[in-house]
């Protein structure tokens, strides 16, 4: 259908005219608020405690979201909200990695407060549209589409019946109805789901940007805990943004030379090292899969193992050849780190666009790892077209990847069957079968609708209608706070177990990822120690969070002479680099302890969240023992010299003459103590009491004694 | 192609390229705004300036590099995004930025600056 029938059978339903703004050292004082309920549009000021105790970002998301809900609030409510937003670094062009936006919602998945890190360029143009955040409530009666038009001034609400619902062809529908031209379509940035957030909790959020070589647009995820699924229910199609004019001044930074000067520092350093370094622009993040391999930190059949044989199939060198390369592949101007990675012509062989040549974004590492070796598939064909229709879809590869290994070993071990999957043999490595759950997810049809609702809701099925062991399942599904687990191996990281479960939003690496300075590096010798990582990291991290920032710039590039300094594992130019961008656009005047205590802020209120909604407890930071050491007799075989040595060194258990099974009764005795004794350091640390709640003295010393917060905290004290 | 070429042994760091060049581009005398920059050395003072290698050109977001039909690398300002990769990936840094500006500038061997040059350490070339 051509893109003016589409149009013509768009209804409006809501205009709304507004001033144009400007931005003042990264504000714009102004935030949207849309209603699809009620098609209401409405302006909101930011207050100077939004701006002091939040900053932007998630805070503001965080915030907002508090705001709209009650406790009792779920996540297909209509009160609900979907709040999108940049930061007050965010939009700048020089330095790597500041276009992030940042999506909050009650999550499907967790029932708590959810928030993704996205790239694409709709953060940075709401904000030079005049808003620093958008909040999206109620439900519409039929599918609409919301457009901002940010040179106009205008917003508009239309439903909008004909379009795709797949990501990768309403993207370019969108981009080429509301571009006035060829020469305009990098000013459109696009939200949109896909057909199987329709019907599957692990629903993702694709943000567009137009890719001027290609020219078509690639997609970037907002992919954990189910927000997609939230913008579906609410009868979204899309929300569109678009805004000509893009500078390099545009947030009226206080101090636009620093953040130049230090911009172009690292770009420089970016030229110098990469190719040496991590290989971002090379590869992205897929640079790791064969090093993850090496140290058995690869999850494989479901994070029973750290390592197999046949990674080499899918290692960064076989994808290294299939990525077109396409120099600048940053998801916003300025990023010389460049890991947005694609493979142009990649012809499909399976699903309803089977046989069409489409680009791929990807691989990440994540989805080698969670869609590939963790599902025991070696196949890189396969991985892409899964990483493809996941994407296109609207389906997290981190939750499917983790999910699917799950199911696959539930098959693998007689709990469901052909007749309970359809006929889908859901064996490892059977890619044939994980595309076809795939395909039914998007159809909202047979076990692969099911198997949308997340290993959590599989395990209550499984255990209520198929007779599952619940300690087996409990143990083998990785899963915690309802969220999957990303794809790293923690077995023999007690400081990454932290990492993924003494968090706010459930098993991510966004938060921390210590394997490396824990494990290999050996830098985190007690609890004290790694538990004063589980502080800084976590908080250091959240910041960029709060400005619209990525990572990535933070350590996937390191400055010469980095490892001669006095804490080389948070790269402190790196963080010197932060401070001074944070400064010069603000025109602040923090340090390096100031951004932590912004964070702090943000983390607690979060944290806080979580327990007013009836979850963010002790009880609900345990992790299946999957993570924590081999559930199987298989698992504990396949590393038996170096368990029955820790055994022998760390417990104090002679392991001979002694059965399996006394062995791992005796190693899972020992480190379920340990993360016990790791939790009670965490919650020390961050000022909490033991059952994981913030104290009223620790909030009155970061600045977060809200009396709302504060009125949370005193039930659970 | 027209370029810029340089023997920088015969560099006797009068500057007098640098005045030229941002008298004829910024309509000032300041080196700080001259596309070609002279680094003085104890041995030898090094000339930097563009080659028009064109490694911006691939590295630029926004297409807004180009080279033109007489082999010179350009910026169209207009589409310029201010993000300056192409000055921290410029091999020999010949890509330079002011703070005064949100785009970079860079020599386009308009040879303003040779006419000036009292020792021939700068002329430009067709290659």
């Amino acid at each position: 259908m051509s893109i003016e029938k589409l149009k013509s059978a768009h209804k409006l339903l809501a205009e709304y005219k507004y001033e144009l703004g400007k931005i003042e050292k990264g504000y714009t004082n102004r935030t949207l608020y849309i209603n699809v309920g009620d098609n209401v549009i409405k302006e909101k000021p930011v207050t100077q405690l939004m701006k002091d105790k939040f900053i932007g970002g998630k805070g503001f998301g965080m915030y907002y979201l508090w705001h709209a809900v009650t406790p009792e609030t779920k996540w297909n409510d209509p009160e609900n909200e979907i709040v999108i937003a940049s930061g007050p670094v965010g939009g700048i062009t020089q330095y790597p990695g500041a276009g992030k936006s940042l999506v909050c919602s009650l999550s499907p998945l967790t029932g708590m407060p959810m928030d993704s890190n996205v790239g694409g360029y709709f953060g940075p143009l709401l904000k030079f549209s005049g808003f620093d955040a958008l909040e999206l409530q109620g439900k519409a009666d039929k599918d609409i589409i919301i457009f901002i038009d940010g040179n106009k001034g205008t917003i508009s609400i239309e439903e909008a019946p004909e379009e795709a619902i797949d990501s990768h062809i309403l993207g370019e529908q969108l981009t080429e109805m509301y571009a006035e031209n060829e020469e305009d379509k990098r000013n459109i940035s696009v939200v949109s789901a896909g057909s199987a957030a329709n019907h599957a909790y692990i629903g993702l959020l694709n943000f567009t940007f137009y890719d001027v070589r290609r020219k078509q647009i690639r997609l970037k995820q907002a992919g954990r805990g189910g927000i997609g699924t939230v913008f579906r229910n609410k009868n979204i199609k899309a929300v569109v943004v678009r805004f000509a004019g893009v500078k390099g001044n545009l947030n009226n930074a206080a101090d636009q030379g620093k953040i130049n000067k230090t911009g172009i520092k690292l770009h420089k350093e970016i030229h110098d090292f990469d190719a040496q370094q991590c290989r971002m622009r090379q590869v992205g993040t897929a640079n790791i899969i064969e090093v993850m391999d090496q140290y058995d930190l690869l999850p494989t059949h479901n994070y029973k193992f750290g390592a197999h044989p046949d990674t080499y199939k899918i290692s960064s060198k076989v994808f290294t050849g299939m990525i077109t390369q396409n120099t600048p592949d940053g998801c916003w101007y300025g990023c010389s780190l460049s890991c947005a990675k694609a493979v142009d012509h990649f012809e499909l062989k399976t699903g309803p666009y089977k046989g069409q040549k489409v680009i791929v974004d990807g691989p990440e590492y994540e989805n080698a790892a969670g869609l590939g070796s963790n599902c025991g598939i070696f196949d890189p064909h396969a991985v892409l077209e899964l990483n493809f229709y996941c994407d296109t879809y609207a389906v997290d590869t981190i939750s499917y990847g983790t999910m699917t290994a799950f199911v696959m070993e539930c098959y693998e071990n007689g709990i469901i069957n052909k007749e309970i999957t359809g006929g889908l043999k859901l064996n490892f490595g059977n890619a044939e079968a994980s595309l076809e759950m795939l395909h039914q997810m998007a159809r909202g049809e047979g076990f692969g609708k099911l198997a949308g609702l997340g290993v959590r809701n599989l395990k209550k099925l499984f255990i209520e209608q198929y007779g599952a062991d619940p300690v087996f399942l409990n143990d083998i599904g990785m899963e915690q706070k309802g969220l999957e687990f990303s794809e790293y191996m923690p077995k023999e990281s007690l400081a990454q177990q932290g990492g993924y479960g003494l968090t706010n939003k459930g098993p991510q690496h966004d938060e921390a990822w210590l394997i490396f300075m824990d494990m290999v590096n050996n830098q985190l010798p007690t609890f004290e120690d790694k538990a004063e990582a589980l502080h800084y990291f976590p908080m250091f991290r959240t910041w960029f969070g709060l400005n619209g920032l990525c990572k990535l710039p933070w350590n996937d590039i390191v400055p010469e002479g980095n490892k001669h300094s006095d804490e080389p594992a948070k790269i402190p130019e790196h963080v010197q680099n932060y401070v001074d961008i944070f400064n010069g656009v603000t025109g602040k005047n923090i340090d390096k302890a100031q951004l932590i205590v912004q964070s702090e802020r943000v983390y607690n209120f979060q944290r806080i969240f979580n327990i007013r909604m009836g979850y963010g407890k002790r009880i609900h930071d345990a992790i299946p023992y999957r993570a924590m050491g081999p559930v199987t007799v298989e698992e504990y075989l396949s590393r038996a010299e170096r368990y029955d040595g820790q055994l022998k060194e760390l417990v104090g258990f002679n392991p001979e003459g002694k059965s399996t099974e006394e062995k791992m009764a005796a190693l899972r005795a020992y480190r379920e103590d340990q993360y016990q004794k790791l939790t009670d350091a965490v919650y020390k640390r961050r000022g909490w009491t033991m059952d994981g709640v913030p104290t009223v003295e620790h909030l009155q010393s970061i600045g977060m004694d809200l009396p709302e917060v504060i009125e949370v905290v005193k039930k659970h004290l | 192609m027209k370029v810029l070429k340089r023997k920088s042994e015969l560099c006797i760091a009068c500057h007098a390229c640098e005045s030229a060049c941002s008298n004829t581009w910024f309509k000032e005398d300041n080196a700080e705004k001259s596309c070609i920059k002279i680094k003085e050395g104890e041995k030898e003072n090094v000339i930097i300036s563009c080659t028009q290698c064109g490694e911006c050109i691939d590295v630029c977001p926004v297409e807004a590099i180009t080279r033109d039909k007489n082999g010179i690398v350009r910026i169209n300002k207009s589409n310029c995004v201010g993000c300056f990769i192409c000055v921290g990936f410029c091999p020999v840094l010949a890509m330079f930025m002011n703070d005064e500006y949100i785009e970079p500038f860079k020599c386009v061997a308009c040879g303003q600056c040779a006419k000036q040059c009292p020792t021939n350490a700068i002329f430009i070339e067709q290659e």
